[in-house]
């Protein structure tokens, strides 16, 4: 009987573990104490998966600005990108931005608000099905997400809302554009969430979008982007359109240097 | 298992690092601040500090303390990151003078130069009005994270604002007049001091030596202007906030070429879209990469002021 017991016993804590557990064990390099839970629970706990060299996540070692954490993401000794996840370790809010690189690079600058020091990864899916993860560390004294907008520090914030600061660089390849927005996390007293959450850029005229974003509550204010391009890819003028939470519309052109 | 050091991760080349997660010290050696013056003119001593960033090695002095031999005894500008030092600071005032501290000016509201003031809180703490006001505003903010930095060393610090505001241009204690010049921009309110008898210029941190600007709550414009103020004082020789005695005005010119370095490669860097971390890997000028605190210091300055340049430099799209 107490042996039964035993055995009883010896199997559930094996599948306890095993639920906790991912499909696939990763050795994570930073040891970190919270990947295999956003490996399951932001990735959807993917059958193929890796850390991977190729994906190389830059940041400033230490967090400045709490508000503005700047990080270079770049996958393009990958082939086949189709989709870039960012998320951190620790944080209220643990996913950043996805990003569709339709017909960009697998490569983004971006901004985001940091809670505490912390891992930043990300997670690069290829065609294959396979997803290869990159990571950084960013110390950080933090609290990015939990003030409010300095928006609201102007009384004039709501007539800047949607309008874009950009320019593109077709002989470069390179596209940068900053989007006003507070982008309130929801964290902060009695501010209700009010995030961009769709945008896209797009040839004037066409239908396929170039590179699509999903953002979400970390993001910066006034989420500032660089994307990249092969060199015949961009013409003078690209359109940016998206849709913040509220339903309120983002719709600009950005221009070369020579056609402003 | 990647196992990387702090000093490691901040000697990589391009600053932007990959780092373990090693365990910090959390029982820290006993700590105790040597400050050593050695006299600069008639009269006046300085305490000359690291030309590093805040660490748990240098207990965060990391600042120029300056003190001016009165009849009434020491009068000194700046008292240190924590309360520890600002004892220190007392004990070595006493040493120069038996009738210890006859107070304490400030030169702006960083708490490098203002943490020690609690030590101080019997005597009149000048400072600018302006400087009053963020040391009361700003004081806790900085203390978190001074805590987070340096750990031990602050052990009791709270921040003391300054309790006597400077309001004119002249200022006499214990028989010295002083002649103190309001200025600004590295911060909203930044005093530099003229000792009429010697002629030396207490700059604060509108002057730097050898070690980097730092720019967190920087006009550069303001910042410049102040610089030329300095400029025409005829001082014999300038106090830094950061880094060695000058004698011959050094210290006001490298300030403004790496203002002026720092706004034109942002400037530049915003007109050619990119971003933060593509400007932290842009080569360093020989004449700036050998200053204390670098690159730290100029990474530090790009998240300061690149969002708002570059929002300049960037075309508003319709």
């Amino acid at each position: 009987m107490r042996l039964t017991f035993c055995f009883l016993s010896a199997f559930l804590a094996t599948q306890a573990v095993a639920l906790d557990d991912p499909k696939v064990p990763l050795d994570d390099p930073l040891k970190s104490g919270m990947w295999s839970y956003h490996q399951i629970n932001i990735l959807g706990d993917p059958a193929k998966i890796r850390f991977d060299d190729r994906v190389v996540v830059k940041a400033p070692a230490v967090a400045e600005d709490s508000f503005n954490v700047p990080v270079l993401v770049d996958a393009t000794a990958l082939e086949n990108v189709t989709q870039m996840v960012f998320l951190v370790d620790y944080g209220p809010i643990p996913k950043i931005l996805t990003y569709w690189p339709e017909q960009s690079e697998p490569k983004i600058s971006f901004r985001f608000k940091i809670d505490q020091a912390t891992p930043v990864r990300a997670a690069v899916h290829t065609s294959d099905g396979m997803w290869h993860v990159g990571s950084t560390v960013i110390d950080a004294a933090g609290g990015g997400c939990t003030a409010p907008a300095v928006a609201y520090a102007a009384d004039d914030w709501e007539e800047h809302l949607g309008k874009v600061h950009g320019q593109v660089w077709p002989e470069n390849g390179r596209l940068r554009m900053i989007v006003d927005h507070p982008m309130d996390t929801g964290l902060a007293d009695g501010i209700p969430i009010f995030i961009i959450e769709d945008l896209a850029v797009s040839t004037p005229g066409t239908k396929s979008p170039l590179a699509r974003l999903r953002l979400y509550e970390p993001v910066n204010e006034d989420p500032a982007f660089t994307l990249y391009f092969d060199k015949a890819t961009l013409g003078t003028e690209v359109s940016v359109t998206g849709r913040d939470n509220n339903g309120n519309e983002i719709d600009a052109i950005i221009r070369a240097a020579a056609s402003q | 298992m990647i196992h990387i050091t702090r000093r490691a991760v901040l000697g990589a080349a391009v600053g932007t690092a990959a780092s373990g997660l090693a365990p910090r010290t959390v029982f820290a050696n006993p700590t105790s601040y040597e400050l050593k013056p050695f006299s600069v003119a008639d009269g006046i001593w300085m305490i000359e500090g690291s030309r590093d960033y805040f660490s748990r090695e240098n207990g965060g002095a990391i600042v120029n303390c300056a003190l001016i031999d009165t009849d009434i005894g020491v009068l000194i500008v700046d008292s240190g990151p924590s309360k520890k030092y600002g004892e220190a600071l007392l004990d070595v005032a006493r040493g120069l003078n038996g009738r210890g501290a006859a107070g304490v000016m400030i030169t702006h509201h960083h708490p490098d130069h203002f943490f020690g003031n609690q030590v101080f809180a019997d005597k009149p703490i000048y400072a600018l009005p302006e400087t009053r006001a963020l040391a009361a505003s700003e004081g806790d903010g900085f203390a978190d994270n001074m805590y987070r930095l340096l750990g031990d060393w602050m052990r009791g610090t709270e921040p003391l604002p300054p309790n006597k505001d400077i309001t004119s241009s002249f200022l006499t204690i214990g028989g010295r007049k002083l002649k103190t010049l309001p200025l600004a921009g590295h911060t909203g309110a930044d005093l530099a001091i003229l000792d009429e008898k010697t002629g030396t210029l207490i700059a604060g941190d509108l002057a730097f030596l050898d070690r980097a600007p730092t720019t967190p709550h920087a006009d550069l414009a303001v910042w410049r202007d102040a610089l030329t103020v300095m400029s025409q004082q005829q001082a014999s020789s300038i106090i830094p906030g950061h880094g060695p005695i000058d004698r011959t005005g050094t210290s006001l010119t490298q300030t403004r070429a790496y203002l002026d370095w720092l706004e034109a490669t942002l400037k530049r860097s915003a007109g050619e879209g990119l971003d933060m971390v593509e400007i932290m890997d842009l080569p360093i000028p020989e004449e700036f990469s050998g200053m204390g605190s670098m690159p730290q210091e100029f990474y530090r300055s790009v998240a300061h002021l690149y969002p708002d340049i570059e929002r300049t430099v960037m075309p508003l799209s319709r």
